[in-house]
């Protein structure tokens, strides 16, 4: 789960992370008179979107007077901002962060991420802050320095300080540097994140760290634990039909193809999405309706592949484990009651012949498959019409 | 023989009086696997499926000689029942459990690495369907029905893709020693590495197919380690190609986040390896009789 710039700072603030003063404002009016309380000559007008590459798609703007600060309110409130990370769709801008802006020296980039490799967390730093990490990768690769957190003791000290002193900060600033990944580190730990991202982490003039940017997503199989992350969650950032899926145990992914998939388990879903695309066709969607195909989730399947208005066929492919086909079937048969477009079903594993029975006898149009591969070619041709 | 378990292994079920496990434990017995009983804290003394219920896995370990479990238990506890499995000293726990947070994972494995490797618990799991050696012993949720003992052993990211592969080479008459699902999650008890060389020492398995998906070095590791030390043919798949980068693809783990994630790049990298890559899903039967008739030759 992703959560807003302004939450970032906020949780991270509560863990010794310095940041700019700045508050979250949802009007024009609102951001003036965020501007007014924090008083200073300079405000950052910032885009909260879930999504980096903010900037340069004319989502922080700096200003030097409250009519600035309410034009670039006024601009950004109400836009889809997008981004080189945010898909051609882009991400709706509803709130708005007003920092104090302070004039800095440098910009250093500070990372952590869960090494799945090492399994581990990982903490990555660079002297060149301010671009992307894949950049810097590309453009400097040298510069990056990464150290691994031994998982029994956590990030030690040493660590921390060896990342500053290779940062080529001086004395003073060396062990502000060290609170500030420190604190990170802890964040990362106790609030189950994923990933911290701090770019830039800036020094001031008067040797003090600042983190001007703050990106954190957190473990989705941790959210029981967190509750006060899990408040966080920002719908509007969320495609709708992902969000409706979430609310019932579904796992769906929207993508731009006409053939609407309903599978049981993940990598059979991807594995049949695959196909279709092998048969010369583009999936719509990713979604697994889990082991337990009851009607009731086969039916919220349905409803949720046809909100998407480009679907101009279904695919059905069930692997029955522990569950049963013609349980599956009868969900199936329900559900299609109606149908505007064409169903294809493909069923396998325990009871499949009572199953396939049930489907043919149910005197739906439903286009029977046996296997993968014909599944995939029927759809692909129905879709085609 | 068979790698991991046979009719002879001694399996507990963690969580043993819930309702999932006691339904596929009911399933495990009936499929031929010798349990010997299971644990449910605050439950001991009783009896469930005509078996003996304990508090603790070393209660358990210390009255049965259990050897394996079956961990059904919920996330927020799941990673405090591995590490109790792996303290009552078990060779094996296998974990079904979806849900469980990176950070604790990351704990049980930093945790395993107290005990000296030749008596360190092997962890199967989380998120996934399961150990089968056909015709002898389940220990997971699989359909024991579709498979059939033969030559072949399959490791698998994916329950239901495991289950395909099965299903496929069924059909063509091809048989399985064991398989494995290792899980869908972004850190893994044991990795497709841990048990290619298990099937390596097996005997009786001819050829291995190694079902991965998005996300993750596993695949890529395993291949440079197939094509180091194994000599027997492994047969390949990456599900995926479909798949954008930056979104979960269902599983936690099966997401595109950095750079040799894509199914692409893996099935790649599978083939530089000397692996037989199946194109398609479709063709992970077909691929795994080239990759048998190749030995034959």
């Amino acid at each position: 789960m992703d959560i807003h710039e302004y939450q970032a700072k906020d949780l991270l603030a509560g863990f010794g992370v310095p940041i700019a003063r700045g508050n979250v404002a949802y009007s024009a009016d609102q951001a003036v008179y965020v501007a007014t309380e924090l008083g200073g000559w300079h405000w950052a007008v910032k885009a909260q979107v879930h999504s980096g590459g903010r900037g340069k798609a004319g989502g922080i703007k700096l200003c030097r007077t409250y009519g600035e600060v309410a034009q670039a309110a006024k601009d950004m409130l109400g836009k889809t901002l997008v981004t080189h990370q945010s898909g051609p769709e882009g991400k709706i801008v509803q709130r708005l962060y007003i920092e104090v802006a302070e004039p800095f020296d440098r910009e250093i980039y500070l990372g952590f991420v869960l090494d799945r490799k090492a399994q581990r967390i990982r903490v990555i730093a660079s002297a060149q802050g301010g671009m992307d990490i894949e950049e810097i990768a590309k453009s400097n690769p040298e510069s990056i320095m990464q150290v691994q957190v031994e998982p029994a003791v956590g990030l030690q000290q040493f660590q921390a300080r060896e990342l500053a002193f290779g940062l080529g900060l001086n004395i003073k600033q060396v062990s502000r540097a060290v609170a500030t990944i420190m604190g990170c580190y802890r964040a990362f730990r106790d609030l189950d994140a994923t990933m911290v991202e701090i770019n830039p982490l800036v020094v001031t003039k008067d040797n003090r760290m600042l983190a001007l940017d703050a990106k954190m997503s957190f473990d989705d199989n941790a959210l029981f634990r967190r509750p006060r992350i899990s408040e966080m969650r920002d719908p509007a950032q969320e495609d709708p039909r992902e969000a409706q899926a979430n609310q019932h145990g579904l796992n769906y992914v929207g993508l731009a193809g006409d053939i609407g998939c309903i599978i049981n388990g993940a990598g059979l879903a991807m594995a049949t999405m695959d196909m279709i695309k092998h048969a010369g066709g583009e999936p719509a969607n990713f979604l697994d309706v889990g082991g337990g195909a009851s009607p009731e989730r086969v039916a919220e399947a349905f409803r949720l592949v046809l909100s998407d208005k480009n679907v101009k066929a279904i695919l059905v492919n069930i692997f029955a484990g522990i569950n049963r086909c013609d349980w599956v079937a009868e969900g199936v048969i329900q559900a299609a009651r109606g149908l505007k477009v064409p169903l294809i079903v493909r069923l396998a594993g325990t009871n499949v012949e009572a199953g396939e029975k049930i489907i043919q006898e149910s005197g739906l149009p439903i286009i029977s498959a046996n296997t993968l591969a014909d599944a995939a070619t029927k759809a692909v041709a129905a879709a085609k019409g | 023989m068979s790698i991991l378990i046979d009719e002879k292994t001694r399996v507990i079920v963690q969580g043993f009086t819930g309702d999932k496990a006691t339904f596929h434990a009911t399933e495990m017995i009936a499929y031929g696997t010798r349990v010997v009983g299971g644990v449910t804290p605050g439950k001991g003394g009783m009896t469930h499926l005509g078996l003996p219920v304990f508090n603790t896995v070393k209660e358990a370990v210390a009255a049965t000689g259990a050897e394996a479990s079956l961990a059904f238990v919920p996330p927020p506890f799941a990673a405090d029942s591995l590490m109790e499995a792996a303290d009552a000293g078990l060779k094996l726990v296998c974990t079904i459990t979806d849900g469980i947070p990176a950070q604790d994972m990351m704990r049980v494995k930093r945790y395993l690495m107290r005990y000296p490797k030749d008596k360190r618990t092997m962890i199967v799991g989380p998120n996934c369907a399961g150990i089968i050696s056909a015709g002898k012993a389940m220990l997971g949720i699989m359909p024991g029905n579709i498979y059939k003992r033969g030559p072949v052993g399959i490791v698998s990211r994916s329950g239901t893709l495991g289950y395909e592969a099965a299903a496929q080479m069924t059909e063509l008459g091809i048989g399985i020693t064991t398989s494995v699902g290792i899980g869908g999650d972004p850190i893994n008890g044991s990795s497709f590495l841990d048990h290619m060389a298990l099937f390596e020492q097996d005997p009786e398995t001819h050829v291995v197919v190694m079902i991965g998906e998005i996300g993750g070095p596993q695949e890529a590791e395993a291949s440079r380690w197939i094509k180091e030390n194994m000599t027997k043919p492994v047969v390949g798949y990456v599900a995926g190609l479909t798949a954008p980068k930056g979104r979960r693809m269902g599983h936690a783990g099966a997401i595109i986040s950095a750079e040799g994630d894509t199914a692409a790049e893996k099935a790649e990298i599978m083939k530089s390896y000397g692996l037989f890559v199946a194109p398609s899903a479709s063709e992970l039967g077909v691929t795994v009789a080239r990759a048998l008739a190749s030995i034959k030759s």
